[in-house]
């Protein structure tokens, strides 16, 4: 167990009680266990000291949730990925709730939260940044691509925090004026702006490998009859698959990576739900929002580290099957003489 | 056409901002102080804010280029082509490319501020019961920020490098010119533009980026600039994040809001801009000689 | 076989200009007349007149750089691709401007084909590469195109060498092999005109061999033009040649002549390896 090693419940912290008349009973080993200081902070405390300490130790417990939920250790593996009936729920529920009286740690409303705003950008960003790389790379005017490719890798200089702002300040109003949804801020709203960061990512690395398809493939299809469109579209782009693959997930990589955005624009509430127009927490908004607030070294701290490490993890996959498959395609291109 | 739509929805945006924020911008704007109150439109500036990202962006390159210019030239120069030590250093450096910048931000939590800064706290400043080091600072919020920006550096100076034609090299050595000399005084030189063009790129990379700074280093606010390495620091980009969601009044403090984004586009695209410039000048050398 | 274009033919009135060349009684079928051809301000053509006679094989001899490509690819506007280009004079095959206005380059493409210098098979399989051809033509049947598939192998010769694995990927073919399948590719649709463009010059002698014996069989069915910088090969297969040097056309007769009795000296020397 990566967290709970180091996380007991809060339960069996307080199960034992010694009152302070107890004080000269109890062997000073065994009390400042109980009391939980080192040798030398227990050396520097007076009896008095002690003793006070011994009676917040009674308050405390007074004011332990009498839940039965206390007695779990929340951070064990079945608390943060399955279903779990909390107390006061009328069934099994998946649930972030790490600044609740019980820490409810369920990784599920994020990953979900994650996969949607993912979803709504790819599913805006890869059909226009590929459909713009096919134009630019195969049937635009050389001098036209001047100035397009730029422009376009231009979206990639704006800071992210800025389309973020952008999504809350504008977007957001505008599309809940438009097609009238409750929740200003939504995956819907975050994933478009999302996508504003995706477009130029794939744009270039699909550029790039539909321009490493020898121009002869296109020369060979004109040859025989075919229009510019119908070469772009029946031989390179087929030729160039693997590479429009790789970018889309390297795409999908920087998209699930990506922190202000979605910060700024997806309400940020750790709901279990599917719609895209309700507001939604992703894996990297929460690290961002909660790790402030937590104690170093706490369960909560931890928990956090561990989404940063599985995001690592995602995105690691993702960028070593991208580079591996625009290899290969490379390879492929140019290898052949 | 799906490229016309994209530029369209870039003009959209960028006019959205440019035209609100423009308004905005004046001398007192920039060089102003946020002292008596941030969110106040008749008084507020940004200057604080401009000089933290300056000083973080500034700092961040001490680290990064040295690092970076060194990889790249070992990478290019001296290490075996087809070595797995080779192999798995460009591969570390490829993914280090990939990796969200939010990761970056936990790891100089973890390693700088915790690992480091509390060491240095423990063996320097015993008796101290605050932290020094080990608490967030501008020097570890540029290093995590140099951290970020290294596969940058390096894959744009490898490119220069490789620009340079063997015949040169060649001629060096023939000289009778060490290694060394070769790559300091004629590979080197050569690659200047490059390894600026790395820079430029890594720095309006940075400028922009609020995540990695969020735990190690940014301020939501500070009475004064910050003085010394370990203090923290306002940030430009923070600042928007800021702005825009945590202001009393979202519809009184807009001025502000949309002028701070413009300030940080401006810096931004500007650097942007030389960079591409130089680039693209580095490129068209290369064509010639190929 | 479709007969290309009778009533175009009918049309047809000798060349004006240069070499009436020899025809053995074929009529002419791609007319050039005053072409010169300028990459911006430079010219690559010089006012070139002749004409290529209809299924024979006519060959362009010529250093590197004399134009002979360009030409070629004035065939079937292939240079409309490059930037830059301007054409002045015209080129009439089977009577038509193929310059003018109303020309839809696309059918001008399907009628004269084209083999390239390197062989450029698509990344598909050895079938799809000619069903692709047959598709943009508006086949639909499976069938049919299988058939034609099959018969434009035969004709390139290498039916028997493929037969077994049509569905494997194209790229998995030796040079000449992958060569053979893109002149496959190119007869499939019929065309009036097979261009190629130094077909063989990536080549080993063995597969070089094939690839003219493959044309001396084709010229049964196509007009074909070939541009080449083997003299041998010019000498072997074609029955008429044109020597262009600097972007001129120096000299065009019947391919026996040209090798054994030039008029110009210029061509003499270039037979005779002096110079090129």
């Amino acid at each position: 167990m990566l967290v709970g090693a180091t996380n007991s419940s809060l339960a069996q912290e307080y199960r034992e009680i010694i009152p302070p008349e107890d004080f000269a009973r109890v062997p000073p080993d065994r009390l400042r266990q109980y009391l939980g200081l080192t040798r030398q902070q227990f050396e520097q405390m007076d009896e008095e000291t002690l003793k006070d300490l011994m009676s917040l130790r009674i308050e405390a417990k007074a004011q332990m949730p009498d839940d039965p939920d206390a007695e779990l250790n929340t951070t064990e593996w079945r608390y943060l990925l399955g279903p779990h009936q909390w107390t006061g729920y009328d069934r099994p529920a998946y649930i972030w709730q790490p600044v609740s009286q019980i820490h409810k740690y369920n990784l599920l409303p994020l990953f979900i939260g994650s996969l949607k705003t993912t979803f709504v950008a790819l599913l805006f960003a890869v059909p226009l940044a590929i459909a713009a790389a096919l134009y630019v790379s195969q049937l635009a005017h050389p001098r036209a691509r001047e100035w397009l490719k730029p422009g376009i890798e231009l979206l990639s200089g704006i800071p992210s925090v800025v389309l973020g702002f952008f999504a809350l300040i504008v977007m957001a109003s505008f599309f809940q004026a438009l097609f009238g949804y409750p929740s200003r801020l939504n995956a819907f709203v975050a994933g478009l702006a999302l996508g504003l960061a995706v477009i130029p990512v794939v744009f270039s690395i699909a550029e790039d490998a539909l321009t490493s398809v020898p121009r002869s493939y296109t020369e060979a299809a004109l040859a025989l009859g075919s229009t510019r469109w119908q070469a772009a579209w029946q031989i390179v782009l087929p030729a160039a698959l693997p590479g429009v693959f790789a970018a889309t997930v390297l795409g999908f990589g920087r998209a699930i990576g990506e922190t202000m955005i979605v910060l700024m624009a997806s309400g940020n509430a750790s709901i279990v739900s599917w719609n895209l127009f309700d507001s939604t927490r992703t894996l990297t908004a929460t690290i961002a929002a909660e790790l402030a607030e937590t104690v170093v070294g706490g369960h909560h701290y931890r928990v956090l580290f561990l989404l940063g490490a599985l995001l690592f993890a995602v995105t690691f996959v993702a960028n070593l099957v991208g580079d591996l498959v625009i290899h290969r395609l490379k390879g492929r291109l140019e290898g052949r003489r | 056409m799906a490229t016309f739509l994209i530029l369209a929805i870039l003009a959209l945006i960028l006019g959205n901002i440019f035209l609100q924020g423009g308004t905005g911008l004046s001398p007192r704007f920039i060089f102003g102080n946020a002292d008596k109150d941030m969110f106040d439109v008749a008084s507020a500036g940004v200057w604080p804010m401009v000089f933290g990202t300056a000083a973080r962006v500034i700092l961040m390159t001490l680290f990064v280029i040295p690092v970076g210019v060194t990889t790249a030239i070992y990478l290019t120069e001296y290490a075996p082509a087809l070595s797995p030590f080779t192999r798995i250093i460009r591969g570390a450096v490829n993914n280090l490319a990939g990796v969200p910048s939010i990761v970056f931000g936990l790891f100089g939590l973890g390693f700088f501020i915790s690992a480091v800064g509390g060491t240095l706290d423990v063996f320097l400043y015993p008796d101290s019961p605050k932290p020094v080091w080990g608490k967030a600072a501008l020097i570890w919020a540029s290093l995590t920020l140099a951290v970020m920006t290294l596969p940058v550096v390096i894959v744009a100076t490898e490119e220069s490098l490789r620009a340079i034609p063997l015949g040169l090299r060649e001629a060096s050595l023939a000289l009778g010119a060490t290694k060394l000399q070769t790559v300091l005084r004629v590979v080197l030189p050569q690659a200047l533009p490059g390894i600026l063009t790395g820079g430029i790129l890594a720095v309006s990379r940075a400028a922009g980026e609020v995540a990695p700074i969020l735990f190690t280093g940014a301020a939501y606010y500070m009475a004064s600039l910050p003085q010394s390495l370990t203090d923290q620091f306002m940030d430009l980009a923070y600042h928007v994040f800021v702005l825009s969601t945590q202001s009393p009044d979202i519809e009184k403090t807009r001025p502000i809001l949309y002028g701070t984004v413009v300030v940080l586009l401006l810096l931004t695209f500007a650097l942007n801009l030389v960079a591409i410039l130089i680039r693209a000048r580095v490129r068209r050398n290369l064509r010639r000689l190929a | 076989m479709t007969a290309p274009l009778p009533s175009l033919r009918a049309r047809v009135t000798p060349p004006d200009a240069v070499s009436p060349a020899p025809t053995h009684g074929h009529p002419p079928l791609i007319e050039v007349d005053r072409l010169s051809l300028y990459y911006g301000a430079a010219r690559a053509l010089h006012d070139i007149s002749f004409a290529v006679p209809e299924r024979l094989v006519t060959a362009f001899i010529g250093p590197s750089g004399c134009g002979k490509s360009t030409l070629l690819r004035c065939f079937n506007r292939m240079n409309d691709l490059i930037d830059n280009v301007r054409l002045e004079g015209t080129v009439r095959i089977g009577g038509e401007d193929i310059y003018a206005r109303d020309i839809d380059v696309i059918e001008l493409r399907k009628r004269v084909g084209m083999v390239f210098q390197r062989s450029n098979p698509f990344p598909k399989t050895i079938f799809d590469n000619i069903a692709y051809a047959l598709r943009l033509q508006g086949l639909r049947r499976k069938s049919e195109i299988a058939d034609i598939v099959e018969q434009s192998l035969h004709q390139a010769a290498l039916w028997e060498e493929v037969k077994d694995r049509l569905h494997a990927s194209a790229l998995g073919l030796s040079g000449g092999q992958q060569q053979r399948l893109c002149i496959a590719r190119a007869i499939a649709i019929k065309p009036d005109i097979l261009l190629m463009d130094e077909p063989a010059s990536a080549l080993d002698p063995l597969a070089t061999a094939k690839i003219e014996d493959l044309i001396l069989d084709l010229k049964q069915q196509f007009t074909i033009v070939i541009v080449t910088h083997n003299m041998q090969q010019a000498a072997r297969i074609s029955d008429a040649t044109a020597f262009f040097y600097l972007g001129e056309l120096i000299e065009h007769d019947a391919t026996s002549k040209i090798f054994t009795n030039p008029a110009r000296k210029q061509t003499e020397d270039y037979v005779t390896g002096r110079f090129g």
